[in-house]
């Protein structure tokens, strides 16, 4: 489909030089950001897989030597499988909860917040303008045994008197939402935010009740958000320690804790190397299914 | 036509937004199978009008109706219209097919595929069924909008502005298109337009609105040539208004003072009857004559003009006469060929009929309705 081929030759080359080299440039525009990643994404990367395949028996202290040993992840998977169960499980559980609250939430801002649009949307991003660490540890204050969420579960039954919250799937689950549900409405937002209210229009004006133009149209057309955000959530949970760490007991470990473990406590390298590529390849498996399905299912 | 069943009606429609009111206290029937069109400039009412027809908006007072069906509180998707909407408001994330067969579906029609198909075939988009809307052009899409409106066989079928994007050879073009499935499918109409032409080349009907309320009704001619305000004279093509004094009403023409120079109008189109009065007259039904030179006996005639500008403009030429009292009077000829162009300072008659000019109360402005530059795009 190139103009040029419909040019007359002899005012190709004068039309076409600064075409190319317009072309030329626009690929220097990818240079800086590929070098940035060559060096702190890529060669990292080919450095772990390495790393991975080390001789286990080898030390911190007394060095590794590269034996290719694949081993390292059986042994990996073998000991830790329910660990990368229990990730999944917990980062999945968190995105679908993430999707139920943040879609209602990136609707009502999109469609009916009006004149505090801008103002709700700073609310969303708010919790940034405090660490990430220090927001944690403010949940096990309000998830506390004595806290007034458990007294208040207690009250109402939903907890027997001595029952607790706080080292519980349930507040590592709950941390998790909590965290990143920005980057689940965010996304979402963005994309209703998009969607054409005449389209909704049209589509009662074409015999859709408010469910039905929900169910053809708006959420439709919302679902580039549906997917990013989803993926924002869950990719990121898979790999999330701090929640379980903090919130958390070792019965509520995810992969994440076992890589921290491994890494920075018992310095045994290659098991931490080779659960980090695991975990790396599960989800980008996963990713991929998700977006192959999300993109081409026939939605209507 | 004979059915008149599923006339709409409007009585009393009013819509306010706030303290501005939009639509004021309208009241008017479009028989069924009609073309019908709303004309007015930007801001007139004319949309919030359909948008009260289609259910998108809901009126403040007043009553919808269509046949004897009350539907002024009816939600939309209750309602048998549809609309062909301004920016087409096709489903981006659905094929040409699955745009033309969404209505049929949500009624859950069983034969929808072949209707569809035959719709598509209608308007002429067969090849492009499998296609998304973003890779069809202007026109094309304003043709699925059409299909996927038409397929549902309303009652009325609503039109806003849907020519308005398209430019100007493909408007013309479909015009003559829609007015020929207008007749062929005999639905009625609601054309909501500020393009004048567009509504007098396709409209049976013309009501010509302004600060929310109508004008004036009627066919495109009588409007045309019968205006009773100066707005309709205005923004329907071009008139010379001429302040005048009313001074005999007893005949059959009223006759009035222009200036010292007396002419008649005849009744019908005389609308004030006494004192000052705006005289009007279209340009193309002026004759310009070198002074002197009285060849209308029955006529109405003006001496003392001047020519100060003559432009050539293919099927006519525009004059501009410059008369005794300071007015320049606009004059079309069509160039027949059978006589010389008049030239720049020649001194020229006006003469006319009486039954080719109109009467209007004198206390209007002159100037309402005129077109400005950026509403005649």
């Amino acid at each position: 489909m190139t103009a040029g081929a419909i040019k007359p030759p002899g005012k190709a080359p004068v039309v076409d030089a600064p075409t190319s080299r317009r072309r030329g440039w626009g690929w220097l525009l990818l240079v800086p950001g590929m070098l940035y990643l060559a060096v702190f994404f890529l060669f990292p990367t080919v450095q772990l897989l390495f790393t991975s395949l080390y001789d286990p028996s080898g030390s911190y202290v007394q060095g590794y030597s590269m034996t290719w040993h694949f081993a390292n992840y059986v042994d990996a998977l073998k000991d830790n499988w329910n660990l990368f169960v229990r990730s999944f499980t917990y980062a999945g559980i968190a995105t679908v909860v993430c999707l139920m609250l943040g879609y209602p939430l990136a609707y009502a801002i999109a469609f009916k917040a009006g004149r505090w649009k801008y103002f709700m949307l700073v609310l969303v991003i708010a919790p940034f303008f405090t660490s990430f660490l220090l927001r944690t540890l403010a949940w096990r204050t309000i998830l506390s045994d004595q806290g007034p969420v458990t007294s208040f579960f207690q009250f109402v039954g939903l907890l027997p008197d001595d029952g607790r919250l706080l080292a519980t799937p349930f507040a590592v689950i709950a941390g998790l939402i909590y965290n990143f549900l920005p980057f689940m409405t965010l996304p979402l937002y963005a994309s209703l935010d998009k969607v054409d209210y005449r389209l909704i229009e049209a589509a009662g004006d074409l015999y859709s009740n408010p469910v039905t133009a929900f169910r053809r149209v708006t959420f439709p057309l919302s679902l580039p958000g549906v997917v990013s955000g989803t993926l924002l959530t869950f990719i990121p949970a898979c790999g999330d320690y701090i929640n379980a760490e903090l919130l958390g007991t070792p019965k509520q470990y995810m992969v994440g804790n076992r890589i921290q473990a491994a890494f920075l406590t018992e310095h045994n390298y290659p098991l931490a190397a080779s659960l980090s590529l695991i975990l790396m390849a599960v989800v980008m498996v996963m990713v991929v299914a998700y977006i192959r399905r999300a993109g081409t299912e026939e939605l209507v | 036509m004979a059915d008149t069943g599923k006339d709409l009606r409007l009585e009393g429609v009013t819509k306010r937004f706030g303290d501005f009111v939009a639509v004021d206290d309208l009241t008017l029937t479009v028989p069924q199978g009609s073309f019908f069109a709303l004309l007015g400039p930007s801001g007139c009412g004319k949309t919030t009008t359909l948008r009260m027809v289609a259910g998108l908006e809901e009126p403040s007072a007043g009553r919808v109706l269509i046949g004897e069906e009350d539907v002024t509180h009816l939600r939309p998707y209750k309602r048998p219209v549809n609309t062909v909407f301004q920016s087409y408001a096709l489903f981006p994330h659905l094929t040409i097919f699955e745009n033309v067969a969404f209505g049929l579906r949500r009624r859950g029609t069983k034969d929808y595929k072949q209707k569809t198909m035959d719709m598509i075939e209608l308007v002429q988009l067969a090849p492009l069924a499998a296609r998304k809307p973003a890779q069809l052009s202007g026109g094309q899409q304003q043709r699925v909008a059409l299909g996927r409106a038409l397929i549902n066989e309303p009652g009325v079928l609503l039109l806003d502005e849907p020519l308005g994007a398209l430019d100007l050879k493909l408007r013309r073009q479909m015009q003559i298109e829609l007015k020929r499935i207008q007749t062929e499918i005999d639905v009625t109409f609601v054309h909501v337009t500020h393009d004048q032409e567009e509504a007098m080349t396709m409209a049976d009907t013309i009501a010509v609105m302004n600060n929310g309320v109508i004008e004036q009704m009627g066919s495109p001619d009588d409007l045309y040539e019968n205006p009773v305000t100066t707005f309709v004279a205005n923004f329907l093509g071009q008139s010379n208004l001429i302040m005048s004094d009313v001074i005999d009403t007893a005949n059959a023409d009223v006759v009035v003072d222009c200036h010292g120079q007396k002419v008649g109008v005849v009744r019908a189109r005389s609308h004030t009857q006494d004192g000052k009065a705006w005289l009007g007259v279209r340009p193309e039904k002026i004759r310009v004559g070198a002074a002197g030179v009285d060849d209308h006996a029955r006529s109405n005639i003006l001496t003392g003009g001047r020519i100060t500008d003559v432009s050539f403009v293919g099927v006519s030429t525009q004059y501009l006469v410059a008369m005794p009292w300071g007015q320049e009077v606009m004059v079309f000829e069509q160039n027949t060929g059978e006589r010389k162009p008049l030239r720049n300072g020649d001194e020229v008659d006006l003469t006319w009929s009486p039954e080719h000019a109109f009467l209007l109360d004198a206390t209007q402005d002159a100037h309402a309705g005129m077109m400005t530059p950026e509403d005649a795009g």
